[in-house]
């Protein structure tokens, strides 16, 4: 019999009820992350059914979706001039959920509030070894620390706040080997753009990554976070890194991360999540990055990416490639460098922390975004922003023109007033160019921060590796 | 969940590879605190202009589509977000199966949880019900068969617990229900607490 795989190992250690031929096992969940657009429906179930939430304690609860980037001093009084009462309702659900249920929100006002996938690590909640699920896909984040975090639909938010347990069947296992030294200009967002058009949207279904190898070592817990947050973009719903010192450096002294002894023993404890030599993977795939470029897509969907100096693939004929590059404005064979760029977002669970922000502002510094684009720059958290701001970063972006906001989801899905208007062209760090997902008739060129910045400086998609 | 043993219908075809959940409802839609009437939201940009007007050549807004329940889609459908939203508002509009040579991880778990049946059909048949729409066919989730007009049937895969809760009408919460004891012990026993 084989080792185990990083994988293996977690789930094992999940298993309280073994599955058999005739019922998923019985999964144990350690951190369960809500906010307010996927759970109301959760909580009504609660209600209907008079249960009451097992364990507050393992509750992380925020809210991030929905809400407003503008800056907001009262929350009752910006609801109530909400232009539209739905997302304020939902808001104020949230808020009403959250103290029936006894669980602590992490709302308005709240030092710790953020983008769900962003204040899990930056507080110390994710950690190496735990079941991490949240109602949003891009829970797959959490993996980058070495736990198992996977989306899950509102009925299961039900079932874990009831249970704190999950009905699963073991999924299948895949190693993505990724090598060689990436070049300058070149980041983990182009990793996973460049492995997810080689993979296909579908390429993940049925499995659990494990991303291995020496790029994958060398990268830093937010780049880490960027690869396994785009998991799900390649079908695969948990992407996994094995923790090292780089992640125990990164969670040591974070409030909720375990502190004197209980550390020592944590550490020790998750050292022992590597994959075994022996281990076997249902399915493997093999990345070398040695000369990858940028990436940019062309698309509607994140698979449809090229680098960024390639042309748009041939017409082949296929239905759903014409449907994509006519709904993207662009043709066949044509370059997507010098596209005109209408609006510039960088943010979202993809790129909003702190090295995004970064790499972003070296690039604008002392220099003017491009007339006629619009810039957004939004924090993925309260903390993110206080330390942009203490790093004078807020300053570098409002010089260039750019707007600096509040910490939230804003333009990366369309559903609170930051969005696209119909036709514009919006490089976004963010990681889904579905159609409509900014905002209806909405055009998204998924890229990395270093590409965003440069193409918003230049008014057309550019080549960060010029900008330098 | 309602009971369901098999269902007979005309299909509507959606031939589109990796339809994404933002297009079965768009983001917009999923500001609601219930799942009531969100039925109006199923594919809102592509079955309504932007006056709301009904888009004449989208394949739900075609005669008799309100009448089918059973969908044919292209590869890989309902990849993206988590949205439970999808399956509700593909029911709320009466569609009850959909068949795909592909259907994403999320959305399929999502729809077993609610009665609507994800049906996984090898290529070939995915390829004849996309070239023949509005075929009648039977999917029967007891024999885990899909018939086509032909009078062949070609098995589907399903979950045997999730089909057994669909052919008894219970929903999944109960079976984790009864499970407490075990999740209390197991909670007692690890050998680390998160």
């Amino acid at each position: 019999m084989g080792g185990k795989s990083l994988f293996e190992k977690v789930w094992d250690d999940h298993v309280v009820v073994p599955e058999t031929e005739d019922t998923p096992a019985v999964f144990y969940i350690d951190l369960h992350i809500v906010h307010e657009v996927t759970t109301p429906q959760a909580f009504n179930m609660l209600r209907e059914s008079g249960l009451p939430v097992r364990r507050p304690d393992l509750v992380l609860a925020t809210m991030d979706h929905s809400t407003p980037t503008v800056p907001i001093t009262n929350l009752d009084e910006s609801l109530d001039a909400a232009s539209d009462p739905e997302p304020a309702n939902q808001i104020r659900a949230m808020v009403k959920n959250c103290a029936d249920f006894g669980i602590e929100l992490h709302g308005f006002g709240s030092a710790q509030r953020g983008i769900v996938h962003v204040i899990g690590p930056e507080i110390g909640a994710t950690q190496p070894g735990k079941t991490i699920v949240c109602g949003d896909s891009h829970s797959s984040t959490h993996g980058a620390f070495g736990a198992m975090g996977f989306g899950i639909g509102t009925t299961e938010v039900c079932h874990v706040l009831a249970t704190q347990c999950l009905l699963q069947r073991k999924p299948k296992s895949m190693a993505v080997n990724i090598t060689g030294k990436l070049k300058p200009g070149v980041g983990a967002k182009d990793v996973i753009l460049a492995l997810i058009g080689k993979m296909g949207v579908d390429g993940g279904t049925g499995h659990v990554i494990e991303y291995r190898g020496e790029t994958i070592r060398g990268l830093n817990m937010e780049e880490r976070m960027t690869i396994c947050n785009m998991t799900i973009e390649g079908g695969a719903r948990a992407g996994m890194i094995a923790p090292d010192e780089t992640t125990f450096e990164f969670l040591k002294g974070r409030p909720q991360a375990p502190q004197g002894a209980d550390w020592d023993a944590a550490v020790e404890r998750w050292r022992k999540l590597v994959s075994d030599d022996d281990a076997v993977f249902d399915k493997e795939v093999n990345l070398d990055v040695s000369d990858l470029e940028p990436h940019v897509t062309y698309g509607t969907n994140p698979g449809m990416v090229v680098p960024i100096s390639q042309n748009v693939p041939s017409d082949k004929g296929d239905a759903s490639f014409r449907k994509a590059i006519e709904y993207m404005q662009v043709e066949a064979d044509q370059p997507m460098l010098g596209t005109p760029v209408d609006v510039v977002f960088v943010g979202s669970c993809t790129n909003s922390r702190m090295t995004d922000l970064r790499a972003v502002a070296r690039i604008l510094d002392g220099k003017q975004v491009a007339g006629g684009v619009r810039m957004l720059v939004v924090p993925g958290s309260q903390a993110i922003k206080d330390k942009a701001e203490e790093e004078g970063l807020d300053k570098i972006f409002t010089a260039a023109g750019a707007e600096w906001r509040e910490a939230g989801c804003s333009m990366c899905l369309g559903m609170n007033s930051d969005k696209l208007g119909k036709g514009e062209l919006c490089v976004s760090t963010s990681n889904r160019n579905f159609e409509g997902r900014q905002g209806p008739g909405g055009r998204t060129v998924l890229a990395s921060p270093e590409t965003a910045a440069a193409s918003a400086l230049a008014g057309v998609i550019a080549d960060p590796r010029e900008a330098l | 969940m309602e009971k369901i043993t098999q269902l007979t219908s005309t299909t509507t075809v959606l031939a589109i590879d990796d339809v994404d959940t933002d297009q079965i409802v768009p983001a917009r839609y999923l500001t609601a605190t219930t799942r009531e009437g969100i039925g109006k939201a199923l594919f809102a940009d592509w079955r309504f202009d932007a006056n709301g007007n009904e888009i004449a050549d989208f394949p739900l807004n075609q005669p008799g589509a309100a009448d089918r329940r059973i969908l044919v889609a292209g590869r890989n459908f309902g990849c993206g977000s988590s949205r439970e939203h999808a399956p509700w508002a593909l029911l709320d509009f009466g569609i009850q199966a959909v068949i795909s040579s592909e259907i994403a991880d999320i959305f399929r778990n999502n729809s077993l949880k609610n009665g609507l049946v994800p049906v996984i059909v090898d290529t070939d048949t995915h390829q004849w019900l996309l070239d023949n729409p509005g075929a009648e066919v039977t999917v029967d989730v007891e024999a885990r068969e899909l018939r086509l007009p032909s009078g062949k049937t070609v098995g589907f895969p399903i979950d045997p617990f999730a089909r057994h809760c669909m052919l008894e009408g219970v929903d999944h919460t109960g079976f984790l229900l009864q499970n407490m004891d075990n999740i209390t012990e197991f909670e007692a026993n690890r050998s680390w607490q998160p």
